[in-house]
């Protein structure tokens, strides 16, 4: 095994401000408004995000800074960091579509990037003129392009459209075919941005296997970044955070996610007990945990068996209450409810004073992957709530993995899996 | 500094460098993506007059309504002398390098600005495209000569006008490479000054309707009598190149090798100077543009 890339030193600086004017006159007014004015730059548009959007003390602005690692050929990186972490701007470097201001890359081989499906594609070529349009663009010749068209068109199943225009396509259609052929492009290091949030489950799911072909087959070496990080587990062996455009960890890449993960819950300043929408007025709450957390985000880990919530306050009385929690799709769909008061009649009874609710809900044993909303209250059943924390928090569910690495989605499969009775 | 600490122990086939010196121009990068070249030039012929019904015909009707538009204004009006050649002839000669050269600047002038959507997602040497551009603009020309062949044929055999080729009619390849070479030299300039400011866009537009009234398209050069007027006039490479055509092919004109020369080592030096800065613009333009 040897190093495929390298990255040595490697930093970006942006100066801010000089990036988005387009005029004389434009400049001109910037510096009327910050040089006589002493106003903030009227054209400033990056750096709204993360520590940067803070004022700082210089103009210049670095989206990478420092970056160095290796990556060994057939290794599959997966690179992940919130927006503005300097991902796409990585990205962009080794595509060479700008250059880094000081360090630099060495790659072995041929990089294909994939910033995007189709690029180039023209709206009144046919969908095999744009085969060899796109396919050329990328950097394949005539010859290998044409060696490769039966495929090409097969896997993309436009067949029956192929000698139209693709401005006839529907924009599904244009993505298949796009991927189509980055799909068969033979480079010896792929680059893949977020290309795959677009195009229908069936093509999600052709997309991720064709990548993983790549990488684990033909043992080229792939460079993914994605915010999906159940894709990023499927896809990748290793793993890069990045933070304020700073390698922050690189290792596995389950490790860079748990830190990720964890990362932005600290980060998060929402706190479930913030989200509480009604309270009765002889109630006091006090924290509340969901999943062991008090943070509004958390993750369902895969394999993870039961869920935990946790409730301390005070009351003015005594109390009957029945805990609920309803877990919820992101369209506020229901897939799964506990409330042992409605189903079994278990009302519990609390004294006048401080307390401490705690609940452990057992979790089906085959979790999906996907992003859960969860609804709690303290109710009296049909006679009063005395709490109610609608959306409360999100879990991120990494989802049941089975022996060949494939997460059930939540949007083909519901909640959970269906197990044998005994 | 950084660049010595990472060890050099294997063959690196890409290496990206933050500033690279201003010579270094990749030519067999340039070859390799030979076929994307084709292609870029097969895709702006068939899709410039796709969903038209006269099609490639308008390459033909644009020089032909100009010509009309120029013998009735220039020839009718103004009594502008064209050296004892038939007006249709003159024009059309004029009008269709004129055209050449126009296009070629206007449309790889704006290179960076009207690919902005490609060349930030992907990367391949971005001389292609404007080289396409001109690539693919003489074959409009080449269309537009053929008319230009067929009303030079017409007036030798069939009517007794003045017109005389002789042997400088060989330098027209020559002349086309020149006309090319200026219309991209300026073009990619223009176009890797116009990433920040798009002011000289408009500028541009409106500064190559102008410049057609100071190269002999419309008139001969002999017409000029004024001495500083003709200095100004020569300072101007297209006029070498215009006259050496008109001399060569229509019998008329001022031949003059010196300018010839002159515009040759113009072009020269206007292409290399433009390759540079173009090369030195396209690796960082994506954070300007």
């Amino acid at each position: 095994m040897s190093a495929a890339i390298e990255f040595c030193h490697v930093s970006k600086q942006y100066r801010l401000g000089y990036v988005s004017s387009r005029t004389i006159s434009s400049d001109i007014q910037r510096w009327i408004t910050m040089n006589i004015l002493g106003k903030e730059d009227p054209f400033l548009k990056i750096g709204e995000t993360n520590d940067r959007s803070t004022k700082g003390s210089s103009d210049y602005v670095w989206a990478l800074k420092d970056i160095d690692f290796k990556i060994e050929q057939g290794e599959v990186l997966g690179i992940i960091g919130k927006n503005g972490a300097g991902k796409s701007t990585l990205l962009k470097l080794l595509s060479r579509v700008t250059s880094p201001s000081t360090g630099l890359i060495r790659a072995k081989g041929r990089i294909a990037s994939l910033l995007e499906v189709g690029t180039g594609f023209h709206q009144e070529l046919t969908g095999r003129e744009n085969i060899y349009m796109n396919g050329a663009i990328l950097g394949m010749t005539r010859k290998e392009i044409r060696g490769k068209l039966d495929e090409i068109v097969e896997f993309s199943g436009c067949e029956r459209y192929i000698d139209t225009p693709v401005k006839r396509y529907s924009s599904g259609m244009m993505v298949r075919l796009g991927f189509a052929v980055a799909a068969h492009l033979d480079p010896e290091i792929l680059v893949v941005d977020e290309v795959l949030a677009v195009g229908d489950a069936e093509f999600q799911r052709k997309a991720i296997g064709k990548m993983q072909d790549v990488s684990k087959g033909e043992g080229r070496t792939v460079l993914f970044v994605s915010h999906n990080m159940a894709s990023v587990k499927s896809l990748c062996t290793k793993g890069i955070l990045l933070k304020n455009g700073m390698v922050d960890y690189s290792g596995t890449v389950e490790d860079t996610i748990n830190r990720y993960l964890k990362y932005d819950d600290t980060t998060r300043k929402k706190k479930i007990i913030e989200n509480v929408q009604y309270v009765k007025p002889t109630l006091h709450i006090t924290k509340i945990e969901i999943n062991g957390t008090e943070n509004s985000e958390s993750v369902l880990l895969s394999g993870q068996k039961s869920l935990k919530v946790r409730i301390e306050g005070e009351t003015m009385e005594e109390m009957k209450y029945d805990v609920k929690v309803i877990i919820k799709n992101k369209e506020s769909v229901p897939y799964a409810t506990y409330a042992n008061g409605h189903t079994n009649g278990e009302i519990s009874y609390q004294d006048k004073g401080k307390f401490v609710f705690e609940r452990e809900i057992e979790l089906p044993s085959m979790l999906c992957q996907g992003r859960f909303l969860v609804d709690l209250s303290l109710h009296h059943p049909n006679i009063e709530y005395q709490m109610i924390a609608e959306n409360c928090c999100e879990l991120d569910s990494l989802g049941y993995q089975n022996s060949y690495g494939q997460v059930l989605q939540s949007s083909v499969c519901g909640f959970y899996g269906m197990t044998d009775i005994n | 500094m950084a660049e010595t600490e990472c060890k050099r122990e294997q063959e690196w086939t890409t290496v990206i460098k933050p500033r690279t010196s201003l010579f270094d121009i990749d030519l067999k990068e340039l070859w390799r993506f030979r076929d994307l070249y084709t292609i870029f030039v097969s895709r702006d012929i068939k899709t410039q007059y796709k969903q038209t019904i006269l099609g490639p015909l308008w390459f033909l009707i644009q020089p032909v309504l100009t010509t009309v538009m120029y013998m009735v204004v220039f020839g009718g009006i103004a009594g502008i002398s064209t050296d004892g050649l038939p007006q249709a002839l003159f024009y059309l000669a004029g009008i269709c390098l004129w055209q050449y050269f126009a296009q070629c600047l206007n449309a790889t002038s704006s290179t960076f600005i009207s690919n902005a959507a490609i060349f930030g997602k992907v990367y391949f040497p971005r001389l292609i495209v404007p080289l396409s551009v001109v690539t693919s603009q003489l074959v409009r020309f080449g269309i537009q000569l053929f008319l230009f062949v067929c009303v030079y044929l017409y007036y030798v055999l069939f009517t007794d006008s003045s017109v005389a080729p002789n042997l400088y009619a060989l330098l027209f390849p020559l002349l086309v490479v020149m006309l090319a070479g200026l219309g991209l030299g300026f073009g990619i300039f223009f176009s890797s000054l116009t990433t920040k400011y798009r002011d000289l866009t408009l500028l541009l537009t409106f500064f190559v309707q102008l410049w057609m009234y100071g190269t002999p398209v419309i008139y001969p050069l002999s017409t000029i009598e004024n001495e500083k007027l003709l200095f100004l006039m020569q300072l101007n490479p297209l006029t070498h190149i215009f006259e050496a055509f008109k001399y060569g092919v229509l019998g008329v004109g001022t031949m003059s090798w010196g300018g010839l020369v002159y515009a040759f080592v113009f072009m020269s030096v206007l292409l290399s100077v433009g390759i540079l800065i173009f090369n030195r613009v396209q690796r960082s333009f994506m954070d300007t543009v």
